[in-house]
C-alpha cells in the first residue's frame, strides 16, 4: 500500500490487527431528549496515539469526550478504557484528566494551587506536591508565575495551567476540549507543537476535540471526522486529505473541487466518466464502482495544472476563464469559470521569483490533471 | 468642567452629611444631656443668642453618664446581648434555608430563573408591616398552622408559638430571606459550572467539588447576605414587638420603651449610638469583603 502524508516515526497500531486498543467505543449512542448526539458510534484508540476528533459543531465530538471523563453516561453502548469498562465510574475515579475549552481555572487559587489540586486531592505527600507543582511550572514555562491569580494571566498563559493542572496527576489518557480555540492564531500554531513535545514527552494517549482542521491535520496521528452524531472517516492526516470517503469529509478537510457525472465505462482499473460540466474525466476506479453509475471526482486545487496551451491529452482537461487572482506569496490560487460556470481552484507553486508573461484576469486557460490525482466518489 | 465635576462630587457627601452625620451628631448630642420635663425634654438647651460665655456654660453640662447608666443597669447589657443573639441565630436560620434556594434557582433553566427571580422578590409588592401581622394569623393558637396541624393528627393541642423567641425567629427569617438570597443568587449565577466538573475531573467527590468550589466562591455573596440580614435584624423593633413575647428582650423595642414610654430621649440616644457603634464592625467587615472580592475579580 502506497503511503499518503507522513506519519510519526511510522507510529502506526492502528493498522496491527493484533493491538489491543486503549480507548474502545462500542456502539454507543448517547440522547438528549429527541436529540441524538452519538448514533451506534464503535471507534478504536491506541495507547500512546495522538487523536483528533473533528466536525463542526453539535456533531457530538464534545459528548464523547464527557463520556470519557464520566460527566455523561451513553444511553447504550459500552466505553472501556484499557480493557475495563468506564460504566458507572465517576469522574473523580476515572484515570483520565480533562483540559477544559474555558480552561476551568479555580478563580480563588493560584496558579501553584491550582497545578497541586488534583494532586493533594489524591493525598499526595506536601513535599511531593511542591516538586510535582515545579516540575510542571517548568514544563509550561511559568515559573514566575506560580504565585499569580487567574485573572491576572493572559490568554496563551491560562491555557498553560490549564494543560499543566490537566497532566499534574500524569494521567494515562490526556482529553483536550478545544484546547487552542481561545488563542490568536500565532500562539495556536506556536503551542500546537509545544502540545505534540508535550505529549511524546509524557508518553500519553491525547484525544482533542477540535472544529479547526488545520490544527487537527498538524498534531493528529489519526483524525475521526464527525457529522451528525457518527464517524464518517478515521484515518491519518494523509488519508483523510488524499482519500477521502465521501464530498463530505472531501469539502471539511481543506479546499476541493468537485465534478458531478455519469460513469461510462471502467476498464483496466480507470474509470471513465462523463462531468456535467461538459468534458471527460479519466479517474482509478476504486473497488465497487461500475459503470452508468452516479458519482462525484474531488480533486484538490494544488492538483490542478493551468496552461495557456491545449494539453496533450483529451481526458481530464477542460477550458475556461480566469475569474480572480489571489498571489499569497508562496501560491497563487486562480479561480477559473469553466464554460458551464462552475467556478474551479488551482493552486500554482511560485517557483520562480520573475515569471515573463504571468497568466492574467479574464485569460482563456486550460485545467488539466492525471488521472491518479483525484478520488471518485460515491456519495 | 473641573468645578462641575467637583459638585457632582459633592453631592453624595452633601448626601450623607445631610441625612446621616447631621442626625448622628444630634442624636449623639441628645445622648449626652440630661432628662427634663420640659419641650423638648432634655436639657442643656444651646441658645447662640445668649453668647459665648452661656453656650460654654451649656457645654460644660453635657456628660457621659447615660453611657455610664448603660452599663449598670443589667436591663441594657441583656437586651444587646439577646438582640445579637436573636440576630446571629436567625441569621445562620435565613442561610441554612437561603443557600440551597439560591443554588436551586442558580441552577434552574435558563428560561425559568427570571420566574423565581420574581418569587423571591415578590413579597416585597405588600408591605412588610401587613405581612408581619399575617404571621399572627398564622401563628396564633387557633391560627392556620395549629389548624393544620391538628388536623394532620399530628398534635392534639395548639402549640404555643406566637409570643415566643420562636414566633420572633420566623418571623425574621421570613422577612430577611430575600436579602440573603439574592446577594448568594448572584454569586452562584456567573458561576462557571465548568469548575465544578474540573474540581471532579481532578479527583473530588461530588461534594467535595462542592465544598472547596461551590462554597468557596459563593462566599462573597454569602457574607453580603448575612450581613444584610444580621445588621437590620439587631436592631428589629417590629418582629419582636409583634410576634415576641413580653420577655422577648431586644434593643429595638428597648430602645422604643425608653423614647416613648418614658420620654428619656437622653437614654434612648445613647442606647442608640452603642448599637451603632455595635453594627460598625460587621459594617466594616463587610466592606472589606467587598473589596477583597473587587480585587480577586470573583
Amino acid at each position: 500500500m502506497k503511503s499518503l502524508g507522513n506519519v510519526r516515526r511510522s507510529f502506526t497500531p492502528w493498522a496491527d490487527g493484533s493491538a489491543k486498543p486503549y480507548i474502545a467505543f462500542e456502539n454507543v449512542t448517547k440522547r438528549f431528549g429527541d436529540f441524538t448526539a452519538v448514533d451506534n458510534l464503535t471507534m478504536h484508540v491506541y495507547e500512546r496515539e495522538f487523536f483528533s476528533l473533528l466536525g463542526p459543531s453539535g456533531c457530538g465530538k464534545t459528548t464523547l469526550l464527557r463520556m470519557l471523563a464520566g460527566f455523561e453516561e451513553p444511553t447504550s453502548g459500552d466505553i472501556f478504557l484499557d480493557g475495563q469498562p468506564l460504566k458507572g465510574v465517576p469522574p473523580h475515579k476515572r484515570p483520565v484528566n480533562m483540559m477544559f475549552q474555558s480552561y476551568a481555572l479555580f478563580p480563588h487559587l493560584t496558579v501553584a494551587d491550582n497545578i497541586a489540586f488534583g494532586l493533594k486531592q489524591e493525598g499526595m505527600e506536601k513535599g511531593a506536591v511542591a516538586e510535582r507543582v515545579d516540575q510542571m511550572l517548568k514544563l509550561v514555562k511559568l515559573e514566575q508565575f506560580a504565585k499569580r491569580k487567574p485573572h491576572q494571566l493572559s490568554g496563551g498563559q491560562r491555557q498553560r495551567v490549564a494543560l499543566a493542572r490537566s497532566v499534574a496527576k500524569r494521567p494515562k489518557l490526556l482529553l483536550l476540549d478545544e484546547p487552542l480555540g481561545a488563542l490568536d492564531k500565532k500562539l495556536r500554531e506556536e503551542t500546537q507543537f509545544e502540545l505534540m513535545d508535550l505529549q511524546e514527552q509524557l508518553g500519553l494517549t491525547f484525544m482533542i476535540v477540535t472544529h479547526d482542521q488545520e490544527e487537527a491535520m498538524t498534531m493528529s496521528d489519526r483524525i475521526a471526522v464527525m457529522d451528525a452524531g457518527i464517524v464518517v472517516q478515521t484515518g491519518t492526516p494523509g488519508e483523510i486529505y488524499e482519500a477521502p470517503n465521501t464530498r463530505y469529509v472531501a469539502d471539511f478537510i481543506g479546499n476541493v473541487n468537485m465534478f458531478e457525472g455519469r460513469i461510462t465505462a471502467i476498464e483496466n482499473g480507470l474509470a471513465e466518466m462523463d462531468a456535467t460540466d461538459g468534458f471527460g474525466i479519466r479517474a482509478i476506479a476504486q473497488e465497487g464502482f461500475k459503470a452508468g453509475q452516479h458519482a462525484w471526482f474531488a480533486i484538490r486545487p494544488e492538483k490542478v495544472d493551468v496552461t495557456r496551451d491545449k494539453p496533450d491529452q483529451d481526458r481530464n482537461a477542460v477550458q475556461g476563464e480566469v475569474w480572480d487572482i489571489a498571489y499569497l506569496g508562496g501560491l497563487t490560487v486562480f479561480n477559473v469559470r469553466l464554460d458551464s460556470g462552475a467556478v474551479i481552484k488551482a493552486t500554482v507553486l511560485n517557483s520562480e521569483r520573475a515569471v515573463e508573461d504571468p497568466i492574467g484576469y479574464e485569460e482563456r486557460v486550460w485545467l488539466s490533471f492525471d488521472p491518479d490525482c483525484g478520488i471518485l466518489l460515491e456519495r | 468642567m473641573n468645578l462641575f465635576r467637583r459638585l457632582t462630587i459633592l453631592i453624595p457627601y452633601l448626601w450623607l452629611l445631610v441625612l446621616f452625620l447631621l442626625p448622628f451628631l444630634i442624636v449623639f448630642r441628645i445622648s449626652l444631656s440630661e432628662p427634663v420635663l420640659a419641650m423638648p425634654p432634655y436639657a442643656p438647651q444651646f441658645d447662640l443668642g445668649e453668647g459665648w460665655a452661656a453656650f460654654r456654660e451649656s457645654l460644660s453640662q453635657l456628660s457621659f453618664a447615660n453611657y455610664v447608666w448603660l452599663t449598670e443597669d443589667a436591663l441594657y447589657r441583656n437586651a444587646y446581648f439577646s438582640s445579637l443573639r436573636i440576630a446571629l441565630v436567625s441569621t445562620f436560620l435565613t442561610l441554612l434555608i437561603g443557600f440551597p434556594l439560591a443554588y436551586g434557582m442558580a441552577r434552574a433553566s435558563e428560561e425559568l430563573r427570571p420566574i423565581l427571580l420574581m418569587l423571591v422578590i415578590l413579597p416585597f409588592w405588600t408591605s412588610f408591616l401587613i405581612r408581619v401581622y399575617a404571621w399572627i394569623g398564622i401563628l396564633k393558637p387557633e391560627g392556620l398552622l395549629n389548624q393544620f396541624l391538628m388536623s394532620l393528627g399530628l398534635i392534639s393541642e395548639p402549640l404555643t408559638i406566637l409570643n415566643t423567641d420562636t414566633a420572633v425567629y420566623i418571623g425574621i427569617v421570613y422577612s430577611y430571606l430575600p436579602f440573603m438570597v439574592l446577594p448568594i443568587y448572584a454569586t452562584l449565577e456567573k458561576m462557571d459550572y465548568s469548575l465544578i466538573e474540573a474540581a471532579q475531573d481532578l479527583g473530588c467527590t461530588a461534594l467535595g467539588a462542592f465544598w472547596k468550589v461551590t462554597a468557596r466562591l459563593a462566599l462573597p455573596g454569602v457574607l453580603a447576605g448575612c450581613l444584610l440580614v444580621f445588621i437590620p435584624a439587631v436592631g428589629e423593633f417590629v418582629i419582636p414587638d409583634l410576634l415576641g413575647g413580653s420577655d422577648t428582650l431586644m434593643i429595638g423595642k428597648t430602645l422604643w420603651t425608653e423614647f416613648f414610654n418614658n420620654r428619656d430621649w437622653p437614654v434612648a440616644s445613647a442606647v442608640a449610638i452603642i448599637l451603632l457603634i455595635l453594627l460598625v464592625v460587621p459594617i466594616v467587615l463587610f466592606q472589606n469583603a467587598q473589596a477583597r472580592a473587587q480585587e480577586t475579580g470573583s
